[in-house]
């Protein structure tokens, strides 16, 4: 298939490219961009007229809840919301059931994400088997069936030596290890930040020290280990300090923050607010700003979603009891177009924090429109205003605080490896 | 979602009672006001009057305690409502019923009233929240957040023994972190316009950012009663004495127990009140809890009368009768 997108802003940050320019798709890969290579005949043309081009975003965290949680969400409908929302490449945690901690469960995801068609899957590995901390997984399989890193998400290790041996051996075959570092002591079960709300609602709190405690840590390993070590969901400013230092210090540390961490904070969880349960909890304006800060600087080198889609009953209960997450893939792409907006980060860096820097941290093939490079491809009206409202939400999660927000920025087509998959009717 | 107070109607006017905060210092005087009423009628021979005759009152209890309920139980009888008592603990939830389930199950039995109790923070909100439109909901304490007609009947207590609040000085003893008193009882008094408010206790049952609720917090016993009109002291439960909370008992007292002689660094004429139940020889001494300042079970007498006028508020009946018309 050959397509053409034609009248285009393209902004490629892996290439520095920046301009009005036409990009040419054939047999699912970019040939050329500005002139047509000779005998190019389009058998798709997009206009894309005042509109932006750009490589297909890549997500660091969404959760398909496949396998396992299937009345919440399954591979083929969150991929295409993915789709919806201009993500072509996306990273899952390992906490699906049973865990993948087997290469069977890895492989199960990769395939069934290639049925449905709709956006690449990578698949993080369990870093210990059944995320119990206790027993290293079998790593070298998992990389081998697909899983670009591996990760214990929030379930805690039995002791940090179990921790450095996991790291050890992830960093034998070179794999990143994802980390969300929160303390599980410290965070003792409680479900909003430890501060002015949590104290007036009676809700229980966790620290920001819970965050900072376990980044400390953790790097005080890979000091030690050396091994490629990715920080997930930053949500305070004295860890992304820690990981600015530490990055300076030259250790192999990268780091993200979810797209709601950048907009939402402590004061959205009055009124016990569920859908603004989510964790790590929504911290403070000042830690708010503070990561917009630490973004701006690229030391949080990636915006992630952290989708994570639940059935309605799941945030029906009182605060504390409903299950945390907020379905974040179609929001993504405008929450971080409003840090434009907000002047945190030119419409340039905004997409490198989309695109480029998270596919590297993953060490996968995207984020990138250079000739002869997988044609995955975003293209979206940043002008366009629309209201987010549940019927025009296709992920099955309807869990999101931001509904009947105004956002700006619209996707209107995402092509993956050069076939389109989305093309958006007004 | 709807950011409004929930507990206001269109009009403003009080349909849910779920929290002191965000209340008008009008509406709780309208209260106490009632309430002040309500006890001539307890000390009548027939203690009834008709309010809610007809009305359906259901105790909703998710989290044992047999002193409030009795006394929402006996507030609503007075208003002659037909009660219904609800252990949930023990009914429908434990097969898998959620909370919502439950709610609306009543609901289509034609109930007027949910007064609920509940271990979770929020929970009261959340069943408001869902509440059909002629159903009103009464929290009677949600975790560690609100407990406010303990607060209300406290505060009834402090005006009938000290008249105006704007000059007094009142200083919170014990378990702030956990208690759901005590932030209704802060609430409450600034509300209400009290001079000073004091939290006082160790820093581990002190919430990390407690001056934002407008108090004064205090880790020594001595330097917060100086000057102090109403001390408040708190039940510290024995499951949270060992553990990581506090070393014992023993040192806890020693520390933070009201004794006489500690009394004297308050006002001569302060009142000891406490929410109870008292564990004495914990939080205080015998010789205080039973001494002649203490107001505490002038607490427990007015709990009936403060909890009829809330209810009778939060179902609009109480503009129709006139606080005069039940002397």
């Amino acid at each position: 298939m050959r397509v053409r997108i034609s009248g285009g802003r393209v902004i490629d940050p892996a290439n520095d490219v920046d301009g009005r320019q036409d990009l040419f798709i054939a047999d699912g890969k970019v040939v050329a961009l500005g002139r047509a290579p000779d005998g190019f005949t389009a058998d798709i043309d997009i206009d894309a007229t005042n509109r932006v081009v750009c490589p297909g975003l890549v997500d660091l965290r969404a959760h398909l809840r496949e396998p396992g949680q299937e009345h919440k969400a399954t591979i083929a409908s969150e991929t295409r919301a993915a789709a919806h929302g201009g993500v072509t490449t996306l990273c899952s945690p390992p906490t699906t059931t049973p865990a993948v901690d087997t290469p069977a469960v890895a492989s199960l995801i990769i395939r069934r994400a290639e049925i449905a068609g709709q956006a690449r899957v990578f698949p993080l590995g369990a870093l210990t088997r059944g995320l119990e901390g206790r027993h290293l997984s079998e790593m070298a399989a998992l990389r081998q069936a697909g899983c670009t890193g591996v990760s214990n998400d929030f379930c805690a290790f039995d002791n940090p030596l179990i921790l450095s041996r996991a790291m050890e051996y992830a960093a034998t075959f070179d794999l990143t290890v994802f980390v969300n570092a929160q303390d599980p002591h410290l965070a003792n079960n409680g479900t909003a930040h430890d501060g002015a709300v949590s104290g007036r609602l009676g809700l229980a709190g966790i620290p920001a020290a819970a965050e900072t405690v376990a980044v400390a840590s953790c790097l005080a390993l890979v000091e030690q280990i050396g091994v490629r070590t990715h920080f997930s969901l930053l949500s305070t400013t004295r860890a992304a300090q820690m990981i600015a230092r530490a990055q300076h210090d030259g250790l192999p540390v990268t780091a993200d923050v979810s797209a709601h961490h950048l907009h939402l904070t402590e004061n959205d969880v009055l009124d016990f607010d569920s859908q603004c349960h989510v964790m790590p909890p929504l911290r403070t304006l000042r830690d708010r700003d503070g990561l917009r800060q630490w973004l701006s600087r690229g030391t949080i080198a990636a915006i992630c979603s952290d989708h994570q889609p639940h059935e309605a009953d799941a945030k029906l209960a009182p605060f504390g009891e409903t299950a945390t997450g907020i379905s974040a893939l179609e929001t993504l792409l405008p929450l971080s177009l409003r840090l434009v907006d907000d002047g945190v980060l030119t419409i340039n860096e905004m997409i490198a924090s989309l695109t480029l820097r998270p596919a590297r941290i993953l060490g996968v093939e995207a984020g990138d429109l250079g000739p002869g490079r997988r044609a995955d491809v975003c293209v979206f009206d940043p002008d366009h205003y629309w209201v987010l409202s549940r019927d025009r939400l296709v992920s099955r999660g309807h869990n999101t605080p931001f509904l009947d927000w105004e956002l700006k920025g619209r996707v209107t087509h995402t092509l993956l490896g050069g076939v389109p998959v989305f093309e958006y009717k007004s | 979602m709807d950011k409004r107070n929930i507990q206001l109607d269109d009009d403003g006017q009080l349909r849910h009672f779920l929290t002191i905060e965000g209340l008008k210092r009008q509406m709780l005087v309208d209260i106490l006001d009632a309430a002040e009423s309500f006890t001539s009628v307890t000390e009548q021979t027939v203690k009834k009057v008709p309010l809610l005759r007809g009305k359906t009152i259901v105790n909703l209890f998710f989290e044992s305690s047999t002193r409030t309920r009795t006394t929402f139980e006996l507030a609503a009888k007075r208003l002659s409502a037909d009660v219904l008592n609800i252990n949930v603990n023990a009914s429908a939830t434990t097969k898998g019923e959620t909370l919502l389930d439950t709610q609306r199950n009543l609901e289509a039995m034609q109930c007027d009233m949910f007064v609920v109790r509940h271990a979770v923070s929020g929970a009261a909100h959340f069943i408001a929240r869902h509440a059909a439109p002629h159903v009103s909901v009464i929290n009677a304490g949600d975790g560690r957040h609100a407990h406010p007609t303990q607060a209300m009947l406290d505060m009834f207590t402090i005006r009938r023994h000290k008249g105006d609040f704007y000059k007094l000085r009142v200083a919170i003893v014990g378990d702030i972190l956990h208690s759901r008193v005590a932030r209704s009882q802060i609430h409450a008094l600034s509300t209400l316009g009290v001079e000073e408010i004091r939290v006082i206790g160790p820093k581990t049952l002190i919430p990390l950012e407690a001056h934002t609720l407008g108090v004064h917090v205090h880790h020594d016993l001595r330097s917060g009663l100086r000057d102090i009109d109403v001390i408040i002291t708190l039940r510290l439960q024995h499951e949270r004495m060992t553990g990581a909370l506090l070393p014992s008992e023993h040192e806890y007292f020693q520390l933070y127990g009201l004794t006489e002689a500690r009394l004297d660094l308050a006002k001569p004429d302060a009142i000891i009140m406490h929410p109870g139940p008292i564990n004495r020889g914990v939080e205080i001494d015998s010789a205080v809890a039973d001494g002649p300042r203490s107001v505490i079970l002038n607490q427990v007498a007015h709990g009936t009368a403060v909890r009829m006028a809330i209810m009778a508020k939060a179902m609009q009946r109480l503009p129709s009768l006139p606080a005069r018309e039940l002397h």
